[in-house]
């Protein structure tokens, strides 16, 4: 057994040197095989991008940019353009976004401000995280079956009292309309809202409130003039990530908007989103059909990353700064 | 340059023991920043070494120097010569895995792993691929820093439910347990109570017969009580920097009764730092 | 008097959002609940078109299997890049790009990530599988566990490093051995946090894993699985299978539930080094 005193005396001037053993190989390899994944990471991002680009060069080829304007669909005749779920996706999500956004922004102020006792806010923000949690074919199913029936009426009513303002015109409604898709949208994004401006708002620094209260402000007046101000880079990006989902979200649009191919002014009419296409239409989709979901999945695409991307720039620009 | 051929002198203080670690006109830059200017000293074996001086001279700095700690710094670069045991310890041939094997560190803040004790220090002995009865070597690397009495019924307990100063002698045993050369302290007594400081301070006595110690310390009173050699650095500003520069090196009575410098006559009678 | 107005509305906003919330949590747990049969619709297959028997064990299992290929793909690719990110390339450029193209990838709609596997795996294949869909799951998977991940290799102290490399361990050593059991609670949250994403996702399912009204466990043939199931029960008009569409959205929101708290747990478990 070997004891200190022994190996003290033994060991003179042990070398130094480089050798190759296994510690030293396992070091290496293992800092090589890291970094590989890490940029195999970084590059899942292109290769989804490429792929999806590459699958759609046959309806690229054939149908060119006129696919962005053209409103048929016709798997019989083989000509596809997605003008109408372009439309549909873009207007579903700014109605959802024009509800989220006051919704979100007041939630979150309720939440910072002291409205009410904690073990209140604690509660209400655990449960709005919740509604993250609630897979979105559940929500679907939940609108096909409750909100729909529930919200039929008052579409009639709309229709029936209002008719004559274009948005909520058209033939009798039924309940798949833009306007239920755009909310249950907005339930689903403005918990998103909801935690990154209250992130937004827990940081800025307490001497901000402090002072505008100082100066005479009112509460209000302080949150209006001074916090949201201080804190609209949050608010901001936590918007374009909110628009990313509700433009990317599929089984709430496929379930619920009707998917038909047509472009109507009335929100009260079914319409058709990119989302809802694809996954209604690629169980028995022939080859050109299958390049032409893959050209709107690009379209889609290129819709989400610029704004994705916006939103990164955004939050770290803004992060140098403070 | 009148001074750098004084320290040569005083550093031929315990010019009849081996020196260990051998560093000549060091230089320490980070990125631009030219911390550390000019080093000439040399470690003897066997005994304690204290680096005093005021904030910012760049004592821990050239300590971390010695165990190539300062690697993990982007911006840090060196020139000069660091020698252990007539090895260059810069050179590229060198793996510092292996430097830090032969030197081993306690840090200011004790800094056990969030394991038992018995695999505190079972964890550098595994990683160093040393031989030997393990239970063995636990207890040994425990007696030797004194925390034997005190933990052998409670090996099992996380290394960090232990008192300050019992963590402390544990991070000890811990480098001890993998056998080096050289245990480097910097400050380590910075963060613990008086009774613990004493403890360890007759700890380093007891060790130096198997160890050489090189310790920074901010406690000028403990570098007298406990060092053999003391050198002193202080601080010019240069450029609108702090430079550290060693301003003297010799036995540690005649740094504290009789320096040869006015800087050290006054750092060490309180003067400032 | 704006004031009372403004402050109202807060109250007003946050108790419109809950509504729904409740409503969903409700009627999902009254149809659902109405609806489970024990044993019968956790061992039975879907019933024909009509009839009122059955179950959907099999889309049970499929979860778990689809859940558990793209566990395989996703954690080890996730947490050894994010292993790079803290530990080694950590400030590096390369670090920089990675962490923001994972970002951007988190924003990437689930169905996008099936289009990706449908051409990477089922057009070669010739045909749906278990496996393309678990490969869809694990893209969306892995930009959450490397964020996750490298979240919690951040917040080990640097004494421990310092420690570690003190003692004389390689970088390999020193992150098996002492950073990842410390990052370990976090990084099983954070796992388990995409594990309960996914399982709720129908999109990336619809073209690679398809579905399957058998028993089947074989990862190259179609499968079926929870979410795909309760949407395509919910357009056949036959109340039966609207029934059990219901049964399984209950049991998908249970699964995603005990996940969210398993969650939860795991990150209570915190390191000693606190």
């Amino acid at each position: 057994m070997t004891t200190f005193d022994d190996i003290q005396d033994k060991v003179p001037a042990p070398s130094l040197e480089k050798k190759i053993s296994s510690d030293r190989v396992l070091d290496v390899g293992f800092w090589g095989l890291t970094l590989l994944l890490a940029i195999s990471a970084g590059a899942v991002l292109i290769w989804v991008i490429l792929q999806t680009a590459n699958s759609s060069l046959p309806a690229i080829q054939q149908f060119g940019l006129g696919f962005l304007t053209t409103m048929t669909w016709n798997p019989v005749t083989n000509i596809y353009g997605v003008l109408p779920q372009i439309y549909g996706t873009l207007v579903t999500s700014f109605i959802a976004l024009l509800i989220a956004i006051p919704v979100g922004v007041g939630v979150a102020v309720f939440l910072t401000e002291d409205f009410v006792p904690r073990y209140i806010t604690t509660p209400i923000a655990f449960a709005i995280e919740l509604i993250v949690a609630i897979p979105s074919v559940v929500l679907g199913l939940w609108g096909i079956f409750v909100l729909i029936p529930f919200l039929r009426p008052f579409f009639q009513f709309l229709n029936n009292t209002f008719g004559w303002i274009p948005i909520f015109g058209g033939g009798a409604p039924r309940g798949n309309n833009l306007l239920v898709v755009g909310l249950v949208l907005s339930l689903m994004i403005v918990p998103l809202i909801i935690s990154i401006t209250r992130s937004t708002f827990e940081v800025l620094p307490p001497s901000l409130r402090a002072g505008s209260l100082a100066l005479g402000a009112t509460r209000w007046e302080t949150i209006l003039k001074v916090l949201i101000p201080a804190g609209l880079s949050g608010i901001i990006s936590s918007v374009m990530l909110a628009l990313g989902r509700a433009m990317g979200e599929t089984m709430v649009a496929a379930m619920m908007v009707g998917n038909a191919n047509r472009i109507d002014i009335s929100i009260l009419q079914p319409g058709a989103t990119i989302t809802g296409l694809i996954a209604s239409q690629f169980g028995e989709a022939g080859r050109l059909q299958v390049s032409a979901l893959m050209y709107a999945g690009l379209v889609l695409m290129v819709l989400s990353l610029i704004v994705n991307i916006l939103a990164e720039l955004i939050i770290r620009r803004f992060q140098n700064i403070e | 340059m009148t001074v750098n051929n004084e320290l040569i002198n005083q550093s031929q203080a315990f010019s009849d023991s081996t020196s260990v670690i051998d560093v000549e006109d060091w230089n320490v830059y980070y990125g631009d920043f030219h911390a550390l200017k000019s080093i000439f000293l040399k470690v003897p074996k066997n005994k304690v070494t204290a680096f005093i001086g005021p904030s910012g001279c760049g004592k821990s700095t050239l300590l971390r120097c010695f165990n190539r700690l300062n690697d993990l710094i982007p911006s840090f670069r060196a020139t000069g010569r660091m020698t252990y045991h007539g090895q260059d310890l810069y050179s590229s041939n060198v793996d510092a895995v292996q430097v830090r094997r032969r030197i081993g560190m306690v840090f200011q803040k004790p800094n056990p792993f969030p394991k038992s004790i018995y695999d505190n220090i079972a964890y550098g002995v595994r990683v160093n691929g040393i031989k030997g009865d393990m239970d063995e070597i636990v207890e040994q690397s425990l007696r030797r820093a004194a925390l034997w009495d005190e933990v052998k019924d409670k090996l099992k307990q996380n290394g960090t439910a232990i008192s300050g100063g019992q963590q402390q002698r544990l991070c000890i045993a811990r480098a001890i347990a993998v056998q080096p050369d050289v245990v480097l302290m910097d400050e380590p007594c910075a963060s613990l109570d008086p009774i613990s400081t004493l403890k360890i301070e007759e700890l380093i006595h007891q060790l130096k017969e198997n160890y050489t110690i090189v310790i920074v310390t901010h406690n000028m009173q403990q570098a007298s009580r406990v060092a053999d050699l003391t050198a002193f650095f202080n601080v010019r500003v240069v450029d609108d920097k702090r430079q550290g520069y060693l301003a003297e090196v010799d036995r540690t009575e005649i740094i504290f009764q009789n320096p040869k410098e006015e800087a050290t006559q006054q750092y060490v009678s309180g003067r400032f730092g | 008097m704006l004031s009372i107005i403004l402050t109202s509305l807060t109250f007003i906003f946050t108790t419109a959002i809950l509504i729904p919330l409740f409503m969903v949590v409700i009627n999902v747990s009254a149809k659902g609940v109405n609806q489970l049969k024990f044993p019968d619709t956790f061992t039975q297959l879907p019933p024909p078109p009509g009839l009122t028997e059955g179950g959907f064990g099999h889309a049970i299992i499929g979860t778990l299997i689809t859940l558990a290929i793209a566990s395989s793909i996703a954690v080890p690719f996730g947490i050894l890049s994010a292993i790079y990110l803290a530990e080694f390339g950590r400030g590096s450029k390369i670090a920089y790009l990675v962490k923001f193209s994972a970002n951007v990838l988190t924003g990437v709609p689930a169905i996008l990530c099936g289009l990706f596997a449908y051409s990477v795996v089922v057009m070669p294949m010739g045909g749906f599988s278990a496996f393309s869909g678990g490969v869809a799951l694990a893209v969306l998977m892995l930009p959450i566990i490397v964020r996750a991940t490298e979240e919690a290799l951040l917040l080990v102290p640097n004494e421990m490093r310092q420690a570690a490399i003190g003692v004389g361990s390689t970088r390999f050593q020193m992150v098996i051995s002492i950073i990842i059991p410390a990052a370990l609670p976090a990084i099983i949250t954070g796992v388990v946090l995409a594990l309960a994403r996914a399982a709720g996702e129908a999109a990336p399912l619809l073209f690679t894993a398809f579905n399957n009204n058998f028993w089947a466990t074989d990862p190259m043939q179609p499968i079926a699985t929870l979410p795909v199931l309760i949407y395509f029960f919910s357009i056949i008009p036959y109340k039966a299978s609207q029934d059990l569409a219901w049964a399984a959205a209950m049991v998908l929101v249970a699964i995603v539930l005990i996940f969210s708290i398993v969650a939860r747990l795991a990150g209570k478990q915190k390191a000693f080094y606190s």
